[in-house]
């Protein structure tokens, strides 16, 4: 085919756009209990949830959110998937699991990484605790919990998934 | 067709940056406020919600979704979206109730333009395969436009700072305007051209805010018991995006919109135009047929605070407040969306 | 009371991976051209457009309506462009259709699309947001946890997913249209394929498309003058609910119950089952037969996979409700187009119109779409009859 001729049927524009992103108050107040290696929920004034990582208002009931509520860092498995494909822009390797865990003492579920664990065991129920980088690097990000791993702890029944209490679940 | 009314209005102050604030801590106090006007709990009290914003503001795709955490939208609700300025989202929800699906409905909108360039990231309207990778951002078209009138001897710089003059001394009775002060034309002359012929003052700040609005039927209205404006019109027409096929000197839509919607039923107390650069004022007032016995932007306009996604509806709001006051009988609203004026939409409000 | 509308044009592009002939305005006015054709319109016989497409970063354009408005005939008239994540190709129909109800305008056209292969639909979902960990590993990452919870509570064999994505491949063969074309597909492929985010194989998710969808809505008494039998709009309802929020039901979410209550009494109906005839249901990843087959209805809670199982859901097993004979969500994906083709699909089944994939005699049709994380619902049923 002459030059002339070539018919072009796409072009590479790419877009690049900074921005300067903020985290929101409730969320740069989370982020500096973070740093210090403490996870904080806030509890809706009307409803009594407490949600984690806040979000600075009760979805449910549209309100804003105040009261600060210091959690655990242990958490109870609420649901899972076992991934393997890489995340974009992510160096996890697969495969690995992704857990929806509820801390003792909140009411709502955050994803985060399981580790150190046999991935077909893993199960709804099951008590995970947070591994923690060295406390050099901590930022302020949820990243300074490196993973979950399981804790030799009886499971949540289902029903009381989100609802076990920060001092933490007996069996 | 039933009569709809504007029953309430709240907008956030107008700030060149909201900082650490989210877009739902952005909306909640002005639906807080609206609730304790309009007399309403929550969401839940309305018929239908619709919203407005813009992902590419924030820069996260479903940036809108948060919005629906400030709602309180459990049990769910009825709930509705546009890409657009919520001036848009008021016209479907008035579509809504003509239908009879609802009798009343929540509107708002929300942009947070400070983390990105506003101008950069709308330059990314265009025409992705010609013109976007030119990166040819929203200030330079409206430069152009400016220009093209100023050399067809149809505007002169003079008229363009009295309009920046103007915006400046009304906002001073506007609480929540960024930009407002004892302004003369001369001092805006006294500046240098940014981008040329446009001074730093002919175009509108880059600003941070919501706004929310509840419409509801004038039964509803009534049996509320609160101060309201009938929405007797409501139109919007878009333009070709080929630049070089419109009259970018005039503003053919909008008079489209405005005959449509019945603006010329009867007198224009107030006129409340988005016009993001002072020259666009001028397209748009001379596009209207407005004179001197309409007071224009009352509030300052866009140039004292553009809220990118709810300007729009803000401007709806400013004449709903006029009309409730009893300043004014009857006015129009306008909001426009793309480069140079391209779509645009006019609303006419008249006393109850 | 709204007025009567009805579906009188319906176009569609053929779905596959990269549509690199055409522009992304050449895409959308492709399907445009197709529903005017069914409609034998014009372009002037158009009062407004009513654009629909999923978020603005899968193609990288802002607010493409701006830039759309030639392509869509829509000079000098009015422009609305509607966004309700994944939901929204339903709810942009929902839309266009009250333009019409409302009886602000006399007929309107819809489009809704998705050129994916424009960007990189993984990357838009999952654009680093710094202060949260990045773990969003897609739409698939997002649902599996909230499918493994469904088989845990409903028992449901493991095999059920495999079983819808078979069936709605077989459709997806009868259907010209559709991306996926996999006649020969067996249980045993479905089940072999590589497990993405497990519980979800890659033969049980939906193929990433480009792809547009149209249709015109006209007034009654247009509706009564349209050349080839209309698709009468009988209910049509949508509702929203926050993300997360503590308690949330998220296998069987409330806002789905809701919106499927309401359309269903706008068109009388009481057993969905028995009262339509076929249904376009959004299923991006298999396990979503069984769950919706509850959530809206069709099945008591905990039972819907026993409907897939017996093949009431299937047309080549005579199934008494076919969900998605066009091969649906999992044989297309253009994201923002998937719900206006399923409330398209409905209208063709009920204009006796769905060609190699009719469902014999369909009177009353629903078509469903659902976005974000399964909290915006928008449904539509429509009728071969007025009322």
């Amino acid at each position: 085919m002459s030059e002339e001729n070539e018919v072009i049927t796409g072009i590479d524009a790419p877009v690049a756009l900074k921005y300067n992103f903020t985290a929101g108050a409730a969320a740069a107040r989370f982020l500096t209990q973070v740093k210090k290696g403490v996870l904080t929920g806030q509890r809706c004034p009307k409803c009594s949830q407490v949600y984690v990582p806040p979000r600075g208002s009760c979805a449910a009931c549209g309100v804003p959110t105040e009261e600060e509520v210091e959690l655990s860092d242990k958490a109870t498995v609420q649901s899972f998937t076992i991934v393997s494909i890489p995340i974009p822009n992510n160096p996890i390797q697969p495969p690995y699991v992704i857990a929806n865990l509820v801390a003792d003492g909140a009411n709502i579920s955050f994803i985060h990484l399981m580790s150190e664990c046999v991935n077909e065991e893993v199960h709804i129920g099951q008590r995970v605790q947070a591994q923690w980088k060295p406390q050099e690097e901590w930022d302020y990000a949820m990243d300074n919990i490196r993973y979950f791993t399981p804790i030799d702890e009886p499971d949540v029944p289902v029903e009381k998934i989100g609802h076990v209490p920060v001092s933490g679940w007996e069996g | 067709m039933k009569d709809i009314a504007i029953v309430g209005y709240q907008q956030s102050d107008l700030v060149s940056d909201a900082g650490a604030c989210n877009e739902v801590e952005m909306i909640i106090p002005v639906l807080g406020k609206l609730y304790e006007q309009v007399g309403i709990t929550n969401a839940q009290d309305v018929d239908f919600v619709c919203s407005g914003s813009c992902d590419y503001l924030q820069g996260a795709a479903f940036a809108f979704v948060m919005g629906v955490d400030a709602l309180g939208a459990v049990p769910p609700i009825k709930e509705s979206h546009v890409e657009m300025d919520a001036a848009w989202a008021l016209y479907e929800s008035i579509l809504k109730i003509r239908m009879g699906q609802a009798e009343s409905a929540l509107i708002y909108g929300f942009g947070k333009s400070s983390p990105g360039e506003l101008p950069i990231v709308l330059s990314q309207q265009l025409d992705p395969y010609y013109l976007a990778p030119l990166w040819v951002d929203t200030v330079s078209l409206a430069a152009m436009q400016a220009r093209m009138m100023l050399d067809q001897g149809l505007i002169t710089e003079q008229d363009m700072a009295e309009v920046v003059a103007r915006s400046r001394q009304n906002a001073r009775r506007n609480p929540h305007a960024q930009l407002a002060g004892d302004v003369s034309a001369d001092d805006v002359l006294a500046q240098e051209t940014f981008v040329s012929p446009l001074r730093k003052a002919d175009m509108c700040p880059v600003s941070d805010g919501a706004s929310a609005v509840v419409i509801a039927t004038v039964e509803k209205a009534r049996e509320w018991g609160i101060p309201y404006a009938v929405i007797s019109g409501i139109d919007h027409c878009i333009e070709t995006h080929n630049l070089g096929m419109r009259d970018l000197t005039d503003s053919s839509s909008t008079r489209t919109a405005a005959k449509n919607a019945g603006m010329h039923n009867g007198a224009v107390d107030v006129a409340e135009l988005y016009a993001p650069f002072s020259h666009q004022e001028i397209i748009l007032t001379r596009a209207l047929g407005l004179d001197s016995n309409t007071s224009i932007n009352p509030s300052g306009g866009v140039l004292a605070g553009n809220p990118m996604m709810a300007a729009g509806l803000s401007r709806i709001g400013e004449v709903f407040n006029r009309i409730v006051s009893g300043e004014a009988s009857r006015g129009i609203a306008h909001a426009t969306s793309g480069p140079c004026l391209q779509h645009n939409l006019v609303t006419v409000l008249e006393k109850a | 009371m709204a007025n009567l509308a009805a579906v009188v044009g319906i176009g569609q592009t053929k779905y596959t991976t990269k549509r690199g002939d055409v522009s992304i305005a050449g895409l959308v006015r492709e399907a445009a051209v197709n529903a005017l054709a069914d409609a034998e319109l014009t372009w002037n016989d158009i009062d407004a457009v009513i654009l629909g497409k999923a978020p603005d970063m899968f193609e990288g354009v802002v607010m493409p309506e701006i830039y759309l408005t030639d392509a869509l005939g829509c000079n000098g008239k009015p422009m609305l462009r509607v966004h309700t994540a994944g939901s929204v190709g339903g709810s942009t129909a929902i839309v266009a259709a009250s333009h019409v109800q409302s009886g602000t305008f006399r007929r309107v056209l819809t489009v809704a699309f998705e050129k994916q292969s424009e960007s990189n639909a993984m990357w838009a979902l999952s654009s680093p947001q710094p202060f949260s960990t990045h773990l969003n590993a897609g739409a698939g990452g997002y649902f599996a946890p909230i499918i493994r919870e469904y088989m845990r509570r409903s028992g449901a064999p493991y095999d059920v997913g495999i079983k819808v994505a078979v069936k709605d491949r077989l459709h997806g063969a009868r259907n010209p249209l559709a991306h996926l074309q996999k006649p020969d597909i067996t249980m045993k492929e479905v089940e072999e394929s590589f497990m993405l985010w497990d519980p979800i194989r890659f033969l049980e998710s939906c193929p990433s498309s480009d792809g547009a969808c149209a249709m015109v809505i006209a007034n009654e008494e247009l509706a009564g003058q349209s050349p080839k039998k209309p698709a009468w709009i009988r209910g049509a309802a949508m509702r929203s609910e926050p993300t997360m929020y503590a308690g949330r039901e998220e296998v069987s979410p409330q806002a789905g119950r809701d919106c499927a209550a309401d359309v269903y009494q706008q068109a009388g109906i009481t057993d969905p089952r028995r009262d339509l005839d076929v249904a376009e249901i959004y299923v991006p990843f298999s396990w979503y037969e069984p769950m919706w087959l509850e959530n809206l209805g069709f099945a008591p809670e905990g039972e819907g996979w026993k409907l897939t199982m017996e093949g009431a859901t299937s047309l080549d097993e005579n199934g008494d409700i076919p969900w998605n004979p066009s091969g649906g969500v999992l044989s297309s994906n253009p994201i923002g187009a998937s719900g206006m083709i399923r409330f398209a699909e409905a209208a063709r089944q009920v204009r006796g119109d769905a060609e190699q994939h009719q469902v014999e005699g369909a009177k009353l049709a629903m078509g469903h779409a659902y976005g974000g994380g399964a909290q915006f619902f928008a449904m539509w049923v429509v009728g071969a009859e007025k009322s």
